[in-house]
């Protein structure tokens, strides 16, 4: 009796109509992203047979994966470019975001975001491989500076970190404009005035006042641009011509070339672990800026 | 001077973003099969053959049916979850939500692979169903982002004055929330059309034999021969999307004036 008026009031109360609203969605995402997540973590630990996968526990795959010295180089290699793309993209979209936040006028301020957003929604398949049109060997750049007479042999600018480097922060470019910009609107504009009236210079209110205020901005911009980048497979394939691999490409070749799940699922794994690593050790460093919101 | 300093940087920053779509359009009427400077004439010749392919056309039907069929269903989960996170408090609401939210925070190379795993582990066929399938996840937590804003916005004492006006739960979502929140739903729309349309890894390691638009375009940026006729294709990608997302941002914009906001910018 008791149970069934619990029951009834749970049912009228305002969290059951909260999990009833929320289960459609809720229960798509368990059904096929965190059961997929769950098994590749299984497969990781299991044996592969010829075309089939044996259930047997095992950590093999892990012992392979980190003593193989291509995965370990490769491993490196992605949080390298990963890191350099991060760091160039927040980097150039900084004085972007300052801009557009600080010195255009209220109403054109969405005029701006929007002219950012628009290369972002046009195909990235083609925006990656005009950059190889742009740095090719007969791209527009060597074409362009051989018609100025600049140069007498074309540069090569493609199959290189510099290549994808340039290549990610233009995709990721609105990425990164878009949370420093929120950061930036929220900073109270007394306070600056307040800085300088204090006696500091323009610059040590910015350094002082401006950049602390802005830096959750900028921590959730590194971490959306460093996240999916280490996860690009595109950009290395077309720019880095297959010389300069990724995890990806990694993943993709173990996994659909050589069909060996549990290898590439242990791959997968580890390249999940140390990208929340990284992204965890990022926030502490981070922890006495992030700290100061409400 | 600092100020004219920094808005010459805005506008060299413009240039750097729209390079690449400025160049798209110049190569695709060039006459000439080699991407490179100088530009030999003028020519619709590559349009011509775009428009004769038979595979780019069932690739554009695939993707054009994995587009508006991801969009409906993740704007309609999105719709569920955005209503549930603004109007009610759960315990583990944090933990739900974030859950629906991860596909924004994991390599999607991630969620292909995964994928892939379970669907030929239980037997399923690859298929443009399957593409939906991963798409819709990916999409919704962009169309959850939006319909956020949009119920946000919400003033919670219209539906209050419904209900005491003698509304069902059920007709005063129907004649006050939901047209109240249309400018997000169809925001909301286009741009989950907007992404799956574009999505390469997914349709990739998911679509088994079946093109779809960016899968034709990779397999075919391998053939210098093919180069312009993509070029061609890809100056009507970006002027398709240019015009959807100026339809979206009118709709945001509407959305953001009916409901008396003020223009926060932006869609993410």
């Amino acid at each position: 009796m008791a149970k069934a008026t619990r029951w009834r009031n749970f049912t009228r109360s305002e969290a059951f109509s909260g999990y009833v609203l929320v289960s459609p969605t809720a229960i798509y995402a368990v059904l096929l992203l965190a059961a997929p997540l769950a098994t590749i973590v299984a497969f990781s630990f299991f044996k592969d047979g010829y075309l089939t996968v044996i259930r047997e526990f095992t950590l093999q795959n892990y012992v392979d994966t980190w003593s193989d010295p291509v995965f370990r180089a490769i491993l490196l290699r992605s949080l390298f470019v990963s890191g350099m793309v991060t760091l160039t993209t927040v980097l150039i979209a900084f004085p972007i975001a300052y801009y557009i936040s600080f010195n255009v006028s209220r109403s054109m301020k969405s005029r701006w975001l929007f002219l950012i957003t628009i290369p972002f929604w046009t195909s990235y398949l083609i925006r990656v491989f005009l950059w190889k049109v742009i740095l090719g060997y007969n791209g527009v750049i060597n074409s362009t500076l051989d018609i100025v007479g600049l140069i007498d042999q074309p540069l090569n600018m493609l199959n290189n970190v510099q290549a994808i480097v340039v290549t990610l922060a233009h995709a990721y470019a609105p990425f990164a404009i878009l949370p420093i910009f929120v950061a930036l609107e929220k900073i109270d504009r007394a306070l600056l005035e307040a800085g300088q009236d204090l006696g500091e210079s323009r610059l040590m209110t910015f350094w002082r006042v401006t950049l602390p205020l802005a830096m959750p901005g900028v921590v959730a911009a590194v971490l959306i641009v460093f996240i999916p980048t280490i996860g690009d497979y595109v950009t290395p394939q077309l720019i880095g011509g297959g010389k300069v691999p990724m995890v990806a490409n990694l993943i993709q070749a173990r996994m659909l070339d050589l069909d060996n799940k549990p290898m590439g699922s242990a791959i997968a794994v580890s390249a999940m672990a140390i990208v929340t690593l990284v992204s965890l050790l990022f926030l502490f460093l981070n922890r006495r800026f992030l700290r100061v919101q409400k | 001077m600092r100020f004219s300093a920094l808005r010459s940087y805005a506008y060299l920053y413009l240039l750097f973003l729209y390079a690449p779509i400025i160049l798209l359009p110049v190569f695709a009427f060039n006459d000439g099969t080699i991407i490179a400077f100088p530009l030999k004439g003028f020519t619709v010749e590559w349009f011509r053959q775009m428009a004769a392919n038979a595979t780019l056309r069932t690739a554009v039907e695939n993707s054009l049916i994995i587009a508006v069929s991801s969009s409906i269903l993740a704007t309609t989960l999105g719709v569920f979850a955005a209503r549930a996170a603004t109007r009610f408090a759960f315990p583990g609401k944090a933990g739900i939500i974030g859950m629906i939210m991860l596909p924004l925070v994991l390599p999607e190379i991630i969620v292909a692979v995964s994928l892939l795993v379970v669907l030929l582990g239980i037997g399923v066929t690859l298929s443009v169903f399957t593409v939906i399938l991963g798409h819709v996840l990916i999409c919704t937590p962009y169309a959850i982002a939006i319909l956020n804003t949009a119920f946000n916005a919400l003033d919670r004492s219209l539906e209050e004055a419904a209900y005491d006006l003698g509304e069902t739960r059920f007709s005063t979502f129907r004649l006050i929330t939901l047209p109240l929140v249309m400018p997000g739903i169809i925001s909301s729309l286009l741009m989950s059309f907007t992404i799956s349309l574009d999505e390469f890894i997914i349709a990739f390691f998911l679509a088994g034999n079946e093109p779809t638009l960016p899968t034709y375009i990779f397999s075919q940026l391998r053939f210098p021969k093919q180069i312009p006729m993509i070029m061609a294709l890809g100056t009507c990608l970006v002027a398709a999307s240019i015009i959807l997302l100026t339809i979206a941002e009118y709709f945001r914009r509407r959305g953001i004036a009916k409901t008396g906001g003020t223009d926060s910018g932006g869609f993410l």
